[in-house]
């Protein structure tokens, strides 16, 4: 029998949740809400006695000081709130519930064992005259999301979780007919099934099938569709590709106006070449295991890896993110034999808060409330693993409407010893920590093609909900396992599941699978969907027979589960069993190596934007707020808090610094050792507006924001590694292609000139929303992360102005190069004097400001980044709490081109170009001389100094006063636009 | 504004004091620590690395090896339940540990209060230790506060000042505080600087005359205050806990309770002002720590 318990605040407790929604309800334009109440309801199934369920209740689901619990009755509503409208919101069948397996535990820990299935659900009582369009509205655009859940009908209990518990199917072997198809026949096959390949690789399947005599089993063609996908086999960056380009002006050119260039493996060419040109004794591992690992001290080493999860985020904002976060997770975990994680990066680009909703695209979701799901999965899933979360950037465009973006990533520390892996013949294949079901099926393929209005109903098996929990448990587990060398090799189940998995870590061996051997969250999966499956919380170890009794033992005292489901056989092929029937026997050679050579076209075409036309004001005060209170410069403080970014205890330079730390840190500084002095920065540097007028100076940008950021911390570009991640739009159409490689081009460029190999990297193609035949596509976006290893963190510095008196200076060069910048982006315009990067200067730059933080000559240092030096010296004034009078003319300045006549230098052009390589720096004034000696050679300005006066003063070139402004002033405009 | 000691919450005990201290300490015999975990604990290393720094010898133990009986709460002299989710936080924060423990583990854990052994509860264990009932405590374990969702309705991470005990009690109880005192903030400055990281915070408790008891006793260890040392509304309130309480400890004053993690400033540079002023002080959350284990040194 079923028992609905439904759990609400004593009156007098203030309803934080049901506050919450009210507010969000205010937000949506629905000002006649007066007051909403939250309700936690449970259903509990199973042959209780009705004292058993009082126990339960009394025990365990109410805290007795500040709820009341109502059994098979609702909710007696004692605050006087008068129950308009009530909604109660439950998940849909077979969507995994996180709260079910503890509270289950809970209940046994009572001496209870009768309850069969526990769900969670959520009621909430809206008062208020609302119209039923607006509860409509109200109900879908905020309480639930209908591809996870839905709107539970009638106050009976449990109408729910039937669906799943099918009964056990028939097994029933299924073959496709390939070796007969025509042409058309095969791209129908792909489309039905979801496959996403292209009619060469099905040409080449149907081909390897001919040879062998046989159709394909189901099972067999999703292994090599997901194999195969651009998720997993990065068809684009490994391919072939013609690229020309066509140039108006003085770009860079990769090669001549309009010549065809055949570009053999974009990866090999570009981002590894830099890796291998530069052959860093300190790379341990890179491109080839599931993270980059270089040498961190003596003992271990480090790995890092960003991954994006933007489709799944774009249709389950909660979910998308917070299995984003799960994944990444693992990718350490699953490095060499499995590092510890330490902290987590999240970068987002979403499109504005304030979108009009009469403009969203049919089938989206609004970006106030993705932005709000994707922190929250953020936040579960980051603080309950107990990583800290503690770099990372927001920006906003509306193209990011239909696709938002969403980076995570992870940093793992290991032991030397423990940086490799070898799957041995013998071993045997043993799954870890989930149980597979039926969610997550068709992820990897599904996110390599183009979203449509109609996705969030074809692919809704592909989102998901994650459980911190279960991973944490699983990392404790595997970690001991791992310092006790109890298995050979380990690799994480990600996209594709065990089908990718266990094919890519017996793809030298061979491999046999008992598919009915993994342990399911439910019955009536068939062998195609248990090996497809990409159920989150999972990993796979390659375990000696020896050391099994041993593991099964120590993962049993964690609560964690594990399962022997195969053996590495030496074969070469991958054999997959169901109940003792072949379901699958596929060649390892054509499974890895058979994928047709695709050539694809790019072509870049430089476009020239229009100018803006520039203000003739002279009080630039204005503007200056503006920057400041603009999205992408905005505070973030709302987002970070809600981050843990000090567990592990770790932390040397938090993301928000300051006197009263609220101030925006250029990076995070850890101590990933306790009792150690050594450090890690980490940073990052994105601006997809730049690649509006040319990518490969985008990523040149990115690549000198992330590195100058880890100078701005006080770290050195001596042990800096970086990694690339990619999202663009749909590959096969020329256009984005060109700009793809254009990028790429870039990052070798940059990259090698400042000496800097990448270590690891990810691609997110196919970002477009495809609306009734009319695409619109991301612009084309590059994250660069960066990771320096810092020989002692106590010699970090930070951004905020320290000490009345203190000296300002600008290093670095300003130019005319305001083209794609915040302040072009304010009057409406591009432009095209896009931000460049002079790889021979800017060493300089940074080898020179390392060695004077090194010294202990700086007192706070902070990056230039969106909206030039203005805002980095306010930004540096507000945090300290002082006041700062500069001048403009001392700033140091060139025009563009020697041969170019000299235009007349403008203020607005010192205080906003975006020019890279630069920083503002505070200096105490007896560490002056020591200072500038320390930077011989490298362009400098003394532009001004601090006072506790709390004015921001700016002087123009004409001596008169161009900026003046409170502190506080400044400081309310930079922190109200997102202080939600 | 100048940034000196006193604003940023710093105590001026010289660090090289302390260093000297720990030397000498490392030659005597050690306090053991159980640090326990469940799924979820996530400060258990920086909570035993803190006790380590103090002087003791830490152990991170599952609660299913105490469970078996593979480990005894027998070989410890201190119980450490430190921060995290322990089993997600699902049913409430804390709930489901809370009730293993009393299913489980009631029988060595009153051996272990009766016999003067102490304990200290972060944030996650906090809130453990409420809804055990173990804290503000009574003869039958009954729940009589808790520690609910902030008001803000959401998680946050922030630094917070706290005033200690001694500065808590007002007129009468401060004239005879010797006779309840927290052994684990023994000497602490008046106000302390230590973050907290935490979405359900927020003490409460059932009915007036558990907080009348609570303050007659001198139960309330740290309140959230301003740096001057003042009461005050979000967020120097981080949470809207009543009377700004952020820990308390039982009538013994051998188990504490806190929200902020004192494991999180225990090395200067865990400050988030360090990079302020050049000052060598002993963080203010390694004094817990110390406490704790010179106290548990007596019991050797």
């Amino acid at each position: 029998m079923s028992w609905k318990i439904e759990i609400a605040d004593k009156p007098g407790i203030f309803d934080a949740v049901g506050a919450g929604v009210k507010k969000d309800i205010i937000d949506l334009g629905v000002k006649a809400v007066k007051g909403v109440r939250f309700i936690q309801v449970y259903t509990l199934d199973g042959t209780l006695a009705q004292n058993q369920v009082a126990t339960i209740c009394s025990q365990l689901l109410v805290d007795p000081v500040s709820q009341d619990c109502y059994i098979n009755r609702p909710t007696i509503l004692t605050s006087g709130i008068n129950a308009d409208r009530v909604v109660e919101v439950a998940y849909n069948p077979g969507v995994m519930d996180p709260v079910e397996e503890s509270a289950l535990k809970g209940i046994r820990d009572l001496g209870i064992d009768g309850v069969a299935a526990f769900k969670t659900a959520k009621k909430y009582i809206i008062e208020g005259k609302l119209t039923d369009a607006q509860f409509k509205m109200i109900t879908e655009k905020l309480l639930y999301n209908k591809l996870i859940q839905h709107v539970v009908r009638g106050q009976g209990s449990g109408d729910r979780g039937q669906e799943k518990e099918k009964s056990e199917p028939k097994f029933k072997l299924i073959t496709v007919d390939l070796i007969g198809a025509s042409d058309k026949k095969l791209q129908e096959i792909s489309k039905t099934g979801q496959l996403f390949l292209n009619l060469a690789e099905m040409r080449m399947i149907k081909k390897y099938f001919q040879k062998i005599k046989r159709n394909p089993t189901d099972c067999e063609l999703e292994t090599i569709a997901q194999t195969w996908s651009e998720h997993c086999a990065h068809k684009t960056f490994r391919g072939k590709i013609e690229y020309r380009e066509k140039l108006l002006s003085k770009l860079k050119p990769i090669t001549y106006n309009l010549k065809p260039r055949l570009i053999d493996n974009l990866l090999k060419s570009t981002i590894m070449k830099v890796t291998q040109d530069l052959n860093k004794s300190w790379c341990v591992s890179v491109f080839h295991d599931n993270s980059g690992v270089i040498e961190f001290d003596k003992e271990n080493n480090v790995c890092f890896k960003v991954e994006t999860h933007n489709h799944p985020s774009a249709l389950e904002p909660f979910g998308g993110a917070n299995t984003g976060v799960g994944g990444v997770i693992r990718d350490p975990l699953g490095t060499g034999l499995g590092a510890k994680p330490i902290l987590n990066t999240d970068v987002f680009c979403f499109a504005p808060p304030d979108y009009p909703f009469s403009k969203l695209p049919k089938g989206t979701l609004h970006p106030k409330r993705v932005m709000k799901g994707v922190v929250s999965g953020v936040r579960d899933y980051g603080n309950k693993m107990g990583i800290p979360t503690v770099n990372g950037a927001i920006l906003f465009d509306e193209r990011f409407v239909g696709n938002p973006l969403v980076y995570c990533g992870t940093v793992g520390i290991m032991p030397k010893d423990k940086s490799f892996k070898r799957a041995k013949v013998g071993d045997l294949v043993v799954a870890v920590g989930g149980r597979t079901g039926r969610d997550g099926i068709h992820g990897a393929t599904f996110s390599s093609g183009e979203l449509t209005h109609e996705s969030e109903t074809i692919s809704s098996s592909a989102v998901q909900i994650g459980n911190p929990i279960q991973e944490k448990k699983m990392v404790d587990a595997i970690l001991q396992a791992r310092d006790r060398d109890l298995y050979d090799a380990i690799t994480d189940c990600g996209a594709g599941g065990f089908s990718s998995a266990v094919g890519e870590m017996g793809r030298d061996l061979g491999v046999r699978v008992d598919l009915e051997k993994a342990p399911l969250k439910y019955s009536g999966l068939s062998y195609t969907e248990i090996w497809i499956s990409e159920s989150q919380e999972r990993m796979i170890l390659s375990v000696p027979k020896e050391n099994l009794a041993e593991l099964l033992d120590l993962f049993a005292g964690e609560n964690v589960e594990a399962a022997v489901i195969g053996e590495f056989t030496g074969s070469k092929r991958l054999e997959l069993f169901y109940s003792g029937r072949k379901v699958g026997d596929l060649d390892m050679d054509f499974l890895h190596a058979g994928l047709p050579d695709i050539k694809k076209i790019a072509v870049f075409t430089q476009k020239r934007h229009p100018q803006p036309k520039l203000p003739l004001k002279k009080d630039l005060t204005l503007y200056l707020l503006k920057l400041l209170s603009s999205y992408d410069i905005c505070s973030k403080e709302w987002v970070i808090r809600q981050y843990d970014h000090e567990v592990q205890g770790q932390s040397v330079i938090k993301p928000l610094v300051g006197i009263v730390n609220d101030g925006p840190s250029d990076a995070a500084v850890v101590k990933p050792i306790l009792g150690s002095v050594k450090g890690l920065v980490i940073s990052c540097g994105i601006n997809f507006r730049f690649g509006g007028i040319d990518p490969y100076w985008m990523a040149a940008s990115c690549i000198d924001e992330a590195l100058r950021q880890v100078i701005a911390v006080g770290g050195s570009l001596e042990r800096a590694a970086i990694l690339d991640n990619f999202c663009w739009g749909n590959p096969d159409k020329p256009d984005r292609l060109g700009s793809l490689v254009r990028a790429a081009y870039g990052c070798y460029d940059i990259a090698k000139g400042f000496g800097v190999p990448f270590i690891s990297g990810k691609d997110s193609l196919y970002n477009e929303y495809t609306e009734h035949g009319k695409s619109l596509a991301i612009p084309g976006t590059l994250l660069i992360s960066a990771i320096a290893v810092m020989e002692d963190a106590r010699k970090a510095v930070s951004m905020y102005a320290k000490r009345p008196g203190g000296l300002i200076y600008a290093v670095g060069e300003t130019k005319e190069e305001l083209g794609g910048s915040q302040y072009y982006a304010l009057l409406g315009a591009l432009g095209n004097s896009v931000p460049r990067v002079d790889c021979s200067v800017a060493i300089k730059i940074f080898a020179a400001l390392n060695r004077a933080t090194a010294l202990g000559l700086v007192s706070s240092l902070h990056d230039c980044s969106e909206g030039g030096i203005a805002v980095a010296a306010a930004e540096m004034a507000f945090a300290g709490g002082l006041g700062m009078e500069m001048f403009a003319g001392e700033i140091p300045y060139r025009t563009q081109d020697a041969g170019r006549k000299t235009q007349d230098v403008r203020n607005d052009v010192l205080l906003f170009s975006e020019s890279n390589s630069r920083f503002i720096v505070e200096v105490e004034k007896s560490k002056q001389k020591e200072f500038e000696r320390a930077l011989t050679g490298v362009p400098l300005g003394l532009i001004g100094c601090l006072s506790d006066k709390e004015y921001f003063t700016v002087h123009g070139l004409n001596g008169k006063v161009c900026v003046k402004a409170d502190i506080a002033q400044l400081k309310e405009a930079w922190q109200r636009p997102l202080r939600w | 504004m100048a940034l000196d000691a006193s604003a940023c919450g710093l105590s001026m005990t010289n660090w090289e004091c302390c260093l000297e201290w720990r030397r000498d300490i490392n030659m005597a015999r050690k306090p053991q620590v159980c640090v326990l975990r469940a799924a979820g604990t996530n400060c258990d290393q920086e909570t035993a690395f803190a006790f380590e720094q103090a002087g003791a010898d830490s152990d991170l133990v599952h609660v299913n090896a105490l469970v078996s009986g593979a480990r005894e709460l027998d070989e410890f002299q201190i119980l450490a339940f430190p921060g995290g989710f322990s089993y997600g936080d699902d049913l409430g924060a804390g709930k489901i540990l809370a009730n293993e423990l009393k299913g489980k583990l009631l029988g060595p854990l009153k051996r272990f209060i009766a016999d003067g052994k102490l304990i200290i509860g972060i944030c996650n264990g906090f809130q453990v230790l409420v809804k055990s009932g173990l804290l503000p405590g009574n003869p039958e374990l009954r729940q009589e506060a808790s520690l609910i969702i902030n008001d803000s309705g959401k998680f946050e991470d922030r630094w917070v000042y706290l005033k200690t005990q001694d500065a808590c009690l007002t007129g009468r109880q401060a004239r005879r505080k010797t006779q309840v005192k927290c052994v684990w903030v023994k000497d602490l400055p008046e106000v302390v600087y230590l973050p907290v990281a935490h979405g359900e915070g927020k003490f409460v408790v059932q009915d007036a005359l558990v907080l009348k008891r609570l303050k007659e006793n001198g139960q309330i260890v740290f309140r959230y205050c301003d740096e001057h040392g003042q009461a005050g509304s979000y967020p120097i309130n981080p949470n809207g806990a009543i009377e700004h309480i952020a820990g308390i400890c039982d009538e013994t004053g051998r188990i504490l309770g806190l929200m902020p993690h004192p494991e999180r400033h225990i090395q200067p540079n865990q400050h988030p002002r360090w990079t302020g002023k050049k000052c060598r002080w002993a963080p203010d959350g390694s004094l817990i720590f110390k406490n704790g284990v010179a106290y548990a040194r007596e019991l050797l």
